[in-house]
């Protein structure tokens, strides 16, 4: 439903239902899904889940017919917010490597000075607790996922699928390619907030 | 006080009312999987309603208390023993320190509760005392030898409670975001069909057998938020209905979404029960939940 005319307003937001108590908003991708996520917190909008994704942001425990109406004084930006910077040190060593280097028509050493000289942004979290969805790998860059994913990938692995980039907090199946690993604790419920790659902030990877 | 957990079945876990509000850090909800009966529950016991319970499935749960204290089991209806005594279903009832309280194989029904009187007062996780059995947030699963710390009981327990009526009939479904990747009219569709549950239904979700809904688009949908009552449908075609452990995100379209009251049902629907669809009046949503 187009919920900008209602208002008059110069701004087409597009929402669909999703039941009676939450709306899917159509976004452009994964930035603008961060700038009207943090735009809905901002203004303290009565809604109980507010998640971001690849192309959508879910408000779930709404009134849509409350929340539809506020949203039509968002204006689309494709601009992410500037979270935290948190550098993760990384000992590139997984088991893709080889492959991604395929992908990329180049080698090893460049697969790595490449992926340490971007600055992703994690876009959203999902899969497993505090796993962040890390935008920033150019289209051309794109690595496919494996045909079967493996059953056992461990904590730390540090993997790329699509144009996507992940840290795996703990041991689970995946299917992404491995270019190696970290230290780094990406999840404790003690720490405030316990993902430390929360939607928005800024990542650089450093060779250890 | 504490609880001495003897035996725990195929799966006890504690539950409240779970951790909305984390789904954007990728933490599942959980929470008792038939609210409803968890509630019912802590009332009889005289518990706050945000109280923790162990939530058992298909009985086989034994426990011993280290002091008197009041208890209830609800949910699916199966035998309750103390010491080998029968007690009743959905009341309340004294359990003497150091006898055994045993729960039974339900005659239906999937997931029984057991409330004590102080609430199973485990170390909350992120505000909430549920574990999560897709990520195993929260407490560990409850496993026969462990000891659970419980509550002061806060007051004396409710002297009679009203048991849900049951509501045979159709799950009351409302259209869902993506129901134009699928061929017609996908929800009259499932109105329209008989499904069966699968034997691999669990916390995340109520998968179904039946006639496979049709799509028209191919292509990969983008990872989009989920919600509880999510009826997901993967490529097979089978629906999967998303409870209370259910992704956060996922990239299979929704074609519809349960009545959030009707969901306690999904929780005691056995492998092999029948489920048949209705769709849900508008109005009906409006109404106020209990």
């Amino acid at each position: 439903m187009d919920v900008a005319g209602a208002l008059g307003s110069r701004v087409s937001v597009r929402a669909r239902p999703v039941g009676p108590s939450a709306v899917l908003v159509d976004v452009a991708g994964p930035g603008e899904a961060l700038a009207l996520a943090a735009w809905v917190r901002d203004r303290s909008l009565p809604v109980v889940e507010v998640v971001p994704a690849a192309a959508t942001v879910l408000l779930d425990g709404v009134d849509p017919a409350a929340v539809l109406p506020a949203l039509a004084a968002w204006e689309p930006t494709a601009e992410a917010p500037t979270g935290g910077l948190v550098e993760v040190s990384v000992t590139y060593d997984g088991e893709d490597l080889d492959a991604v280097a395929d992908a990329w028509g180049t080698t090893v050493a460049e697969v790595v000075e490449r992926h340490a000289a971007l600055t992703f942004v994690s876009a959203f979290c999902g899969f497993a607790p505090g796993f962040a969805y890390l935008a920033g790998l150019p289209d051309e860059l794109s690595v496919p996922r494996l045909d079967s994913p493996r059953p056992r990938v461990p904590a730390g692995s540090v993997a790329l699928a699509g144009t996507w980039c992940g840290v795996y907090p703990t041991a689970s199946p995946g299917g992404w390619r491995i270019i190696g690993r970290t230290d780094v604790g990406l999840w404790d419920t003690r720490r405030e907030p316990p993902a430390l790659l929360p939607p928005g902030t800024r990542v650089r990877f450093v060779p250890a | 006080m504490r609880l001495h957990v003897l035996a725990a079945g195929h799966l006890t876990t504690v539950q409240d009312r779970g951790r909305p509000g984390w789904a954007h850090l990728g933490v599942p909800r959980a929470g008792a999987l038939d609210a409803p009966a968890a509630d019912l529950a802590n009332r009889l016991v005289g518990n706050p309603a945000d109280a923790a319970v162990l939530e058992t499935t298909l009985g086989g749960l034994a426990v011993r208390a280290s002091a008197d204290c009041w208890v209830a089991v609800t949910g699916a209806e199966g035998p309750v023993l103390v010491d080998g005594r029968p007690r009743g279903h959905a009341r309340a009832e004294r359990l003497p320190a150091g006898a055994l309280l045993e729960l039974g194989t339900p005659r239906r029904g999937v997931r029984s509760y057991l409330a004590v009187a102080g609430g199973i007062a485990v170390e909350p996780v992120l505000g909430s005392r549920s574990t999560d059995t897709l990520a195993w947030v929260g407490p560990p699963r409850v496993e026969a030898g462990a000891v659970l710390p419980v509550g002061l009981p806060p007051g004396p327990p409710a002297a009679l409670d009203t048991p849900r009526p049951g509501r045979p009939g159709p799950l009351r479904l409302h259209p869902g975001p993506r129901a134009d990747w699928f061929a017609g009219d996908p929800v009259a569709a499932m109105c329209h069909a008989a499904y069966t549950v699968e034997e691999a239904s669990n916390r995340v979700g109520l998968r179904l057998a039946g006639p496979p809904l049709e799509r028209v688009r191919s292509g990969e949908l983008p990872s989009e938020g989920m919600v509880l009552g999510a009826v997901q449908v993967p490529p097979s075609g089978r629906p999967v209905v998303f409870l209370a452990d259910h992704p956060v995100t996922g990239g299979y379209p929704v074609v519809a979404v349960v009545d959030a009251g009707d969901l306690w049902r999904c929780a005691q629907l056995r492998p092999g029960d029948e489920v048949r669809f209705s769709l849900a009046r508008p109005a009906a949503a409006a109404a106020p939940t209990r």
